[in-house]
């Protein structure tokens, strides 16, 4: 299995100059503006506490809260489904729709079933799925995965949504006003949803004791999608559910505010029982959940609310796009997550990062991300995972670094040399520093080198 | 009172320059200073790139350099970052928790052991910009970030702002990472220079003559980029202004 590799992708993004410039400004933008809504609740850290202990209590106590979950959907009128993976989500999905003799599923976002690959396993068994949320909409017709967990076309300039919409949908390519591009995609989804015999939905809570699944958007097509059919299927990834409803108000105060810089999403939709007459069916998926919980340091990682915070502060993710990640999970929180999918294939990516810690602190479920970052590639070297390049490298560092000789005798040398070599011998294609960066004068003796001569020790 | 100068590798070999400026400051300062003779490095670089392994020898090397101090000085945030928090390839005996518990970023030993708030003979007439180091920052926490809801205070800021003449630039992203981070500066070298030609321009944008900063590596990495784009912006090491250079 080939290693995704992050900074070969990242350099293309980064040549696209105005959507690298355009991507990281609209990025930038919303961490200031979840800075403003943070500096405005006197609260906000005690909040991010109390939000890490709520999901540190029930991800500790995870199977009594699903099981509790589980009955009181089943007595609301729900039908409640276990997928241990994928595949299993997948085929749950496929059969309900089959025996109800489904064929077009209207969908609202969901990163876990794009995590499940739900999407081309359903169109190749004959069904026609839409996505009705705009960025994930756009994001289908470009045959793009989302490139941001909230917001999914970010790293689209609105001419590039001209271009999808008038090649796919019939619209004038010579128009980009975003007004007129959402609402082509309003007119071409509206029949799809009169049309459509079942819909889906993500979660972004389980509420334990009410058995209802809480679904936070901003453009009312989740509540169409769930509306409009007889059929409502929602996927919930297992580490979704939080115990009582008097807790949602914590996250509910903390999601749009991390994630958008708004105080809360425009609609906090509340999915407790099916319609008279029609069918409500949730799929509790682990896919790798449980794995997770039981590493000693990563499973905080499962108190992620998918706020998207930290990618938005990241300023390597800012730098490089989602889609450079090459994983359903980008930015920071994908980089701690990605590992536990494929070890081998995402092996690189806890390398995209500075360690810079701002991931951490605008966490609002104070998640260890930096620190986790950290420990992953201890893990990945450990593995025998590393490129060879960099772990001879190590080995010959470390060597060098242990023995004040070999140190004093590279750290001089190089003094003595790199100066005098003529400019094309420093700057070789080898030398990734030097593409774009200047190597820093060396000087004419070590501190060491100086102290002896100037500040011999007590003599 | 006595203090262990600690002075990084990649300060050692190619900015005696700072190192000498941290000597000279905690002198002034009145502290008896130590500079063991065959210290090397803290094992960081192996230690970020996964090696842990790699940077047991070293970092044994160190605790034994540095054993017994009360007080060990490094011009580096992130240098003492890995010392206090990931200084863990060795067997933690009390002489290497007492190693890592004595370890000192140069600023907060200043502003905080030492409590110095005057620098009589420090003169600086011109317009900074301060950098701090991620590791300052959001580690060792010399000064507050903007994206936690917390009062802003900044060491290193208090510290400068004693110094006659002295001027201060605000970027627009002050708190963003250069995008030096070691080893991810070669490996990740497209979004790393991109990253330290974005904050090179943020200090010249506001105004900055000079980008002052307690961590080194980020300023060399900055140098780098600033001098192949042609910025005419200049750097310096905060003990070097605390000190009294006058550039």
């Amino acid at each position: 299995m080939k290693r995704i590799d992050h900074s070969e992708a990242s350099s293309k993004f980064i040549k696209a100059k105005d959507h690298l410039e355009f991507h990281d400004k609209r990025l930038w933008d919303l961490r200031k503006k979840r800075d403003r809504e943070s500096e405005h609740l006197p609260e906000w850290e005690e909040l991010r506490t109390l939000a890490s202990a709520i999901k540190e209590h029930t991800l500790t106590h995870l199977a009594d809260y699903l099981e509790e979950f589980e009955r009181n959907a089943i007595a609301n009128g729900a039908t409640v489904h276990w997928a241990r993976d994928a595949a299993e989500h997948n085929q749950i999905v496929l059969d309900i729709l089959q025996a109800n003799g489904a064929r077009t599923l209207v969908k609202a976002k969901s990163m876990l079933t794009d995590e499940c690959e739900m999407r081309p396993f359903l169109e190749t068994r004959g069904i026609e799925v839409m996505e009705t949320d705009l960025g994930e909409r756009i994001q289908q017709l470009d045959d793009e995965p989302p490139s941001h967990i909230v917001v999914p076309a970010v790293h689209k300039l609105r001419g590039d949504v001209a271009r999808v919409f008038a090649e796919k949908i019939g619209t004038d390519p010579a128009n980009s006003d975003v007004h007129y591009l959402a609402e082509s995609q309003r007119t071409h989804t509206r029949p799809y949803f009169l049309r459509a015999e079942a819909g889906m939905t993500g979660a972004n809570f389980a509420v334990a004791e009410t058995g209802t699944v809480v679904v936070c958007t901003n453009e009312g097509n989740a509540d169409l999608s769930v509306n409009l059919p007889k059929l409502h299927i929602a996927s919930v990834g297992v580490e979704k559910v939080i115990p009582k409803i008097e807790h949602l108000g914590v996250f509910v105060r903390m999601l749009s505010r991390s994630a958008l810089g708004s105080p809360i999403t425009q609609l906090t939709s509340h999915f407790r029982a099916p319609r008279p007459g029609a069918q409500m069916h949730v799929i509790l998926v682990d896919n790798g959940r449980v794995e997770r919980l039981g590493m000693a340091d990563f499973w905080p990682s499962l108190k992620c609310i998918r706020c998207g915070a930290c990618m938005n502060t990241c300023p390597v993710y800012r730098r490089s796009g989602g889609l450079s990640y090459g994983a359903t999970y980008s930015g920071p929180i994908g980089v701690i997550i990605d590992p536990t999918f494929n070890l081998r294939k995402f092996s690189l990516l806890p390398f995209a990062s500075t360690l810079n810690g701002s991931c951490t602190s605008v966490c609002p479920v104070r998640i260890n991300i930096h620190e986790q970052i950290y420990k992953w590639r201890q893990v990945i070297a450990e593995r025998n995972q590393l490129p060879i390049v960099k772990q001879e490298a190590m080995r010959a560092a470390g060597k060098v670094l242990a023995s004040p000789r070999l140190y004093r005798a590279a750290a001089e040398a190089a003094n003595a040399g790199i100066s005098k070599l003529p400019r094309m011998v420093v700057y070789n294609p080898l030398n990734a520093w030097g593409r774009q960066r200047e190597v820093p004068d060396a000087p004419l003796l070590t501190f060491r080198q100086w102290y002896l001569k100037f500040r011999s020790p007590k003599k | 009172m006595k203090a262990a100068l600690f002075i990084p590798c990649y300060v050692d070999a190619l900015f005696p320059e700072v190192a000498i400026a941290t000597l000279e400051l905690l002198e002034r300062l009145g502290v008896e200073v130590d500079y063991p003779l065959e210290q090397t490095c803290c094992g960081q670089p192996m230690a970020n790139s996964g090696c842990e392994k790699d940077a047991a020898a070293t970092e044994q090397l160190f605790a034994k350099n540095f054993a017994g101090y009360e007080y060990i000085v490094a011009p580096s945030g992130s240098c003492t970052h890995h010392v206090r928090e990931h200084l863990t390839a060795i067997p933690q005996t009390p002489a290497v928790a007492k190693v890592r518990r004595s370890t000192y970023e140069l600023v907060e030993f200043v502003h905080d052991v030492l409590g110095t708030r005057a620098f009589p003979w420090a003169e600086f007439r011109h317009t900074v910009g301060l950098h701090n180091g991620c590791s300052s920052l959001r580690a060792l926490r010399t000064a507050s970030a903007s994206e936690i809801a917390e009062p802003a205070f900044s060491k290193p800021m208090t510290l400068l702002s004693q110094v006659k003449g002295i001027k201060f630039a605000m970027p627009e992203r002050p708190d963003e990472c250069c995008g030096f981070g070691g080893t991810f500066s070669v490996f990740e070298e497209p979004v790393s220079a991109r990253m330290g030609q974005d904050k090179v321009s943020d200090h010249a944008r506001a105004g900055a003559e000079y980008i002052v900063s307690a961590d080194m590596s980020c300023l060399m990495h900055q140098k780098g980029c600033a001098e192949r784009m042609g910025a005419p912006v200049k750097f310096i090491h905060i003990a070097q202004v605390l000190n009294g250079t006058k550039a």
